[in-house]
């Protein structure tokens, strides 16, 4: 906009009014192609989940007609009915929102506190242990996967929803949750020094420092981390496969894979991918619904992490 | 209980607060790579305790043919889809840095299919790349290009695990978008003054501003991808013929249906070990190409 508008500033000169001319064609024709190529990328972006949401609503054996079929015929909304019907989806559902909302509620307490200790206090040590803190972003999850097997085995803790909660109570110092911390510590900086000072000479313990300014000032970065920290317990996949075997605690993310396994896999006759897709649609509406209700605080927070970078 | 001087003080109240990652990082992640450690000079199979066998699991390692193979399965994997991802997230995130009405409409639809569970998406595209009446092979034939067995032919499983992580590639897409928007304007224009065309501008202007956030990038995508795991298990569990056998995937069998704790514990250390010398080459080669604001050039 400012362009083209400085543009026309510059029209006032008759000599360069040709070349004006020219640079507002190659201006809408430019916008014209951003738009196509935007467009284009955004159908192929959303084409999977139309097929899913697509295949979900196809009556039974009806799911692979040719040519390919975007519009169910008939739809067939029963299917999510008897995906409920036929399993335990239900529960299923309620054991990953369980684990979802008793990790993520841990994460953003404790990640908090941490965050801000290493954003505002002093203390002998604190670079080396936020250098550590930082490196532990990079350790691959799978090699401390086998030892703390191991150490929920003798605890007792395997096949209890236990292992994938309780470590996210300990302010990311566990499966790279240092990322919130991180994160939550990048929004605290920007933060004015004055204000808790101010607080410190009214006499304010650190902890009411925390709980009583920092906190509520920090919304947008708690928020950010509230959405992660549950889409990433909703969607997990490893640590559910490891720690869980039972029916009684199966995740939607066990679910689905086991359906794969056992129903879709039992040849082609019996493959009932409507119902897969059904299941998978339940699995997916939550996720959107956070997205779509937090969409500014979400993107805002990878924003921050990748600015870090820098 | 005396007058704690305010200096020593301070320290106490700020190990206070972040006393909850210190007790986490102890007991999570400090320990476990000790005890890992342990392991890895050991064979152990959770009945038993743990047998003490010096290095015969490296040995074992070295000799084990699958292990080149998950290792150069992951690397194949890894040095192909990284680039690519890197390419299509800053393509979008150039695309979504338009200043066009609606753009935050874009944004959403780009940025979507990251938040789909992985393992609905794998069990989506297990039956898209069906071969006999997938879409995928549907959309083939439109071009008149034969069916093929994206799934099962050795060739295509891992170019086929590609194309599916180019659905999740929306996180490095709003960082590059950040680090387009922190880019300032006055830059460009001065360049634009100077008569550089766009392609000029952008290559010698966009791309050194934002080179710390390729960096980024770079270096998270492939510590990510060396990782590997929930899509190979899913959707072919490691075939066809060992093709998408993932180091991931193959330490996890020793691990967790094997129960070969030691041995995996090597593999662990050393799949560390592989990632710690490709981030610090990274880190090496990016003093000739990351240019960071303030250090000068």
């Amino acid at each position: 906009m400012r362009r083209i508008s400085q543009i026309s500033f510059q029209a006032a000169d008759a000599s360069t009014r040709q070349r004006t001319l020219r640079a507002y064609v190659w201006i809408v024709f430019g916008r014209l192609f951003g738009y196509a190529a935007l467009l284009l990328v955004a159908v192929i972006s959303l084409l999977p989940l139309a097929w899913m949401v697509s295949t979900s609503l196809k009556a039974f054996g009806r799911e692979f007609p040719f040519p390919p079929q975007w519009i169910p015929n008939p739809v067939v909304f029963g299917n999510y009915l008897t995906a409920f019907e036929t399993s335990n989806l239900a529960r299923y559902f309620g054991n990953t929102l369980m684990i979802s909302v008793l990790a993520t509620l841990g994460t953003v307490i404790s990640s908090s506190l941490v965050a801000f200790g290493f954003a505002r206090l002093e203390f002998f040590g604190k670079r080396v242990l936020f250098i550590i803190l930082l490196s532990t972003l990079m350790l691959p999850v799978i090699v401390t996967l086998v030892p703390t097997f191991v150490l929920f085995k003798t605890l007792g803790w395997i096949d209890t929803p236990l292992p994938l909660i309780v470590p996210w109570w300990f302010g990311g110092g566990a499966f790279g949750g240092a990322f919130f911390v991180f994160l939550i510590r990048q929004f605290m900086l920007q933060l004015p020094r004055e204000l808790d000072e101010a607080a410190l000479v009214d006499g304010a313990s650190y902890f009411r420092i925390y709980w009583r300014i920092m906190l509520p000032l920090s919304k947008p970065a708690l928020a950010a981390s509230a959405i992660f920290s549950f889409i990433h317990h909703w969607n997990d996949f490893l640590n559910p496969l490891t720690f869980l075997n039972s029916e009684e605690w199966r995740t939607l993310a066990l679910y689905l894979r086991f359906f794969l396994y056992t129903e879709a896999g039992g040849g082609a006759g019996l493959t009932r991918w409507n119902l897969m897709m059904a299941a998978s649609v339940v699995m997916l509406v939550p996720v959107l619904v956070i997205f779509f209700s937090a969409q500014r605080y979400f993107i805002r927070g990878v924003a921050l992490t990748g600015i870090a970078g820098r | 209980m005396g007058i704690r001087p305010i200096g020593q003080r301070r320290h106490l109240i700020g190990y206070l607060i972040i006393s909850p990652w210190i007790a986490g990082f102890a007991l999570f992640t400090a320990f476990p790579m000790i005890y890992s450690l342990f392991l890895s000079f050991t064979k152990y199979d959770l009945l038993g305790p743990p047998e003490f066998v010096g290095f015969s699991n490296f040995e074992r390692m070295v000799s084990d043919h699958l292990f080149l193979t998950a290792l150069g399965n992951t690397a194949f994997y890894t040095l192909l889809a990284v680039p690519v991802q890197l390419l299509l997230a800053l393509f979008m995130a150039l695309l979504l840095n338009q200043k066009l009405r609606g753009i935050n409409v874009f944004r959403t639809a780009l940025y979507l299919p990251t938040v789909t569970p992985t393992v609905a998406f794998v069990v989506l595209f297990v039956y898209m790349y069906n071969p006999e009446f997938g879409i995928f092979n549907a959309i083939l034939g439109w071009f008149g290009i034969p069916k093929q067995g994206w799934l099962t032919d050795p060739n295509l499983a891992k170019p086929a695990f590609i194309i599916m992580s180019l659905w999740h590639v929306g996180g490095q897409m709003v960082i590059f978008l950040a680090g387009l928007q922190a880019v300032p304007e006055t830059l460009v224009e001065a360049a634009s003054i100077d008569g550089a065309g766009k392609l000029l501008r952008f290559w010698h202007v966009t791309v050194p501003m934002i080179s710390p956030v390729i960096f980024f990038n770079l270096v998270l995508g492939i510590i990510g991808s060396f990782q590997v795991f929930a899509s190979a298990y899913i959707a072919t569990n490691g075939g066809p013929k060992h093709a998408t056998l993932f180091y991931v995937l193959w330490m996890y069998r020793h691990a967790f249906e094997n129960f070969r704790m030691g041995y995996a514990a090597t593999l662990g250390w050393v799949l560390l070990g592989v990632i710690l010398v490709f981030t610090l080459i990274q880190f090496a080669v990016s003093r000739r190409w990351v240019y960071y604001e303030g250090e000068g050039t």
